[in-house]
């Protein structure tokens, strides 16, 4: 059997289309989890690096928490606060974040900071007060980087969502961990095809927020 | 009362043998990716219609959980480190490839212009003009390659203890020992930071025409 056959398997067995292991509520299942964690990574992310890029101090420190955010393993994370804090959402929580933190903080910060100054110049010499500059200037301006950053703090989430069941959490990950201990392999694929299934959704829909939220002089004239 | 790096015999290595391992297990998919992406983006750049299906396969690979490559890999290669090293090789391709494309196509046609004049060659302007100047761009990709490798082997635990520094984080839960799986975290986030910052003073070295100040790009 290769690899395509694994899939043809799972999705062809109805038992993984219904009820506490189907399909749909292992989804809405994981689908949570990454809007959980890439909202609490956006609360914390955007704010900071909107201020950092528009003041344009804390480039360094930043650069360094966000390697720092990198390098810690989000499975050795979790198993960390599984041990703990013990079972809950909360364990999954803490790795997933502070994955998404560091692309959302240091894209933010680059595309405030990249921002053509002269707009910015010109919004000040017309007297606006520095939140509406932000605001009104830098942010629409900058838009289309910092959904870039969103983005790959999302597909990371959702790949990443998966570990949620190594601590007894649901999610798609679920067909992952009980396929690696039934040894099988169709339920491993099938779930793995799922979350790249559901990655590609993402950036479907990031490309979708983007064609609405950005400005269309911003995207004409704009680093794309 | 065990010290903090004391680590049980069942995991059959010592602290730094584990880090040994683990960096092994890290950096060899990166070197493989690395030496598996210059062609590739070579010939991104060459021809460009193929850059963006070969973008699309890699995100598609990206998105797939490293857990599940491993378990599927299993079935070739077995319980072992080879299987924890294809994914991650392939991840970083995916991290290489648009960073190599984009610091080869960065070269001003000025640039390049000079070097035909002076007589170089195809192979030669490639590798004495175009991979150079690339040379910041590529670092970066490596950056973040090598550091979410380092990251990444400890899912390796999951597939038979191949998980390296990760393993310690299975003997933490076992036997009740949390200063074991802080040990694990700790030592491969500072293992993340040093390769990081290696990387950087390559940068530094290989790029002597750069400006200094600041954090660079």
């Amino acid at each position: 059997m290769n690899v395509l056959d694994f899939a043809r398997a799972f999705f062809a067995d109805s038992a993984h289309w219904h009820g506490y292991d189907g399909i749909p509520t292992r989804f809405a299942e994981h689908i949570g989890y990454c809007l959980e964690a890439l909202a609490i990574a956006a609360v914390i992310g955007l704010p900071v690096g909107l201020l950092t890029g528009h003041t344009g101090r804390g480039g360094n420190a930043l650069a360094l928490l966000a390697t720092a955010g990198r390098a810690l393993p989000s499975f050795g994370l979790l198993v960390l606060m599984f041990i703990w804090i013990g079972l809950g959402l909360l364990p999954v929580m803490i790795p997933l974040v502070v994955l998404a933190v560091p692309p959302i903080l240091v894209t933010t910060y680059e595309a405030v900071r990249s921002v053509d100054p002269s707009p910015v110049d010109a919004a000040r010499g017309m007297g606006m007060p520095e939140a509406r500059v932000l605001f009104q200037v830098e942010v629409p301006v900058a838009l289309p980087l910092i959904l870039s950053g969103l983005r790959t703090a999302a597909v990371q989430i959702v790949s990443t969502a998966t570990i949620a069941a190594y601590v007894s959490l649901g999610g798609l990950g679920r067909y992952i961990i009980d396929g690696l201990y039934q040894k099988d392999y169709a339920k491993v694929v099938g779930g793995a095809a799922l979350v790249a299934g559901l990655a590609l959704v993402t950036l479907a829909v990031f490309w979708a927020v983007a064609r609405l939220a950005v400005s269309p002089g911003v995207r004409r004239g704009g680093r794309g | 009362m065990s010290g903090f790096f004391d680590l049980p015999s069942d995991l059959g290595q010592s602290w730094l043998g584990l880090v040994g391992l683990h960096l092994r297990e890290a950096l060899l998919p990166v070197l493989a990716g690395l030496l598996v992406s210059l062609p590739v983006a070579q010939l991104c750049v060459r021809f460009r219609w193929i850059y963006p299906p070969v973008l699309g396969i890699a995100t598609i690979l990206y998105a797939i959980p490293s857990l599940a490559f491993f378990v599927v890999l299993i079935d070739y290669f077995g319980q072992s480190e080879t299987t924890v090293m294809i994914p991650l090789a392939l991840y970083s391709l995916v991290v290489l490839v648009p960073a190599i494309v984009d610091g080869v196509r960065s070269v001003p046609p000025e640039t390049l212009a000079a070097a035909q004049a002076m007589g170089f060659g195809a192979v030669r302007r490639y590798f004495q003009v175009q991979l150079p100047l690339a040379v910041p761009a590529i670092i970066a990709g490596l950056r973040v390659a090598t550091v979410s490798s380092i990251s990444l082997v400890s899912v390796g635990m999951l597939i038979g203890n191949q998980g390296a520094l990760g393993n310690m984080l299975y003997a933490a839960q076992t036997y009740g020992r949390p200063a074991l799986a802080v040990n694990a975290v700790l030592t491969i986030g500072v293992l993340g930071m040093l390769a990081d910052a290696a990387l950087v003073l390559l940068r530094l070295l290989l790029t002597p025409w750069m400006p200094r100040k600041g954090a660079g790009r």
